[in-house]
């Protein structure tokens, strides 16, 4: 399931959702990315998310699908915020639910390593009164070469 | 056809979004971007430098020879950086 919204999110509701009534799922494993106040040496006093509209759920679920047909998973979420967000506030949520924890921890990694050089988002950083793109890290393709296959 | 743009490609484009009727003979996103690159500074700016520019026909990823012959929507990007 993808879900691209403006308005937080709250993990334990999100997990009880995805496992309500299901005696299947073995393991769940969650990952949340939260907004830093500082980008290295830089203080961040807030961070605009931008996307593409349409695009960024098809490639979300292109990646959701990808991750489906690599491991057995019960169910999987992606949560993306838009917007303006505040250094401490959530921005992505990702679960992976599995008989077994192997699958759901291996899934949640990959859909985080793809979601980040795939998905179209841009963050604008802000702070000390100039805004700043957020460049891609080279670390981010690494990551994300380890699932080629 | 549509043509979209984000981030910083957007703000030195100095658009988001424009409809275009493109010259025949362009048929991939390379002879897209040489087309676009003569309608002025802007675009000029936005292309200057191809190797952090990205983008996608009709929503999904593309190359710089991915053919555009039929594609209804072609979007401009710096390397993502979500999540």
């Amino acid at each position: 399931m993808i879900r691209v919204q403006a308005e937080d999110f709250d993990i334990g509701a999100e997990v009880a959702a995805l496992t309500a009534g299901r005696t299947d799922i073995g393991a769940v494993v969650t990952f949340s990315g939260l907004v830093r106040d500082a980008s290295g040496n830089a203080p961040v006093t807030s961070m605009e998310l931008e996307h593409y509209p349409g695009m960024t759920e098809k490639e979300l679920a292109r990646i959701e699908a990808e991750a489906h047909a690599r491991w057995p998973l019960q169910a999987t979420l992606i949560v993306h915020r838009i917007g303006e967000l505040k250094p401490g506030e959530n921005i992505v949520l990702v679960v992976a639910a599995s008989a077994h924890r192997a699958a759901a921890f291996e899934a949640a990694s990959f859909l985080m390593d793809y979601l980040k050089t795939r998905a179209p988002f841009w963050k604008r950083e802000e702070g000390q009164g100039e805004a700043r793109w957020v460049d891609a890290r080279e670390s981010d393709d690494q990551a994300a070469t380890r699932w080629k296959r | 056809m549509k043509l979209l743009y984000f981030a910083w490609v957007r703000q030195k484009a100095g658009t988001a979004e424009e409809e275009v009727s493109l010259p025949a003979n362009i048929r991939d996103v390379n002879g897209l971007i040489d087309w676009l690159k003569t309608r002025g500074e802007g675009y000029e700016a936005a292309f200057a430098d191809l190797g952090i520019i990205r983008c996608a026909v009709d929503q999904a990823h593309g190359d710089f020879d991915t053919s555009i012959a039929g594609a209804t929507e072609v979007a401009f990007f710096p390397p993502v950086t979500g999540g």
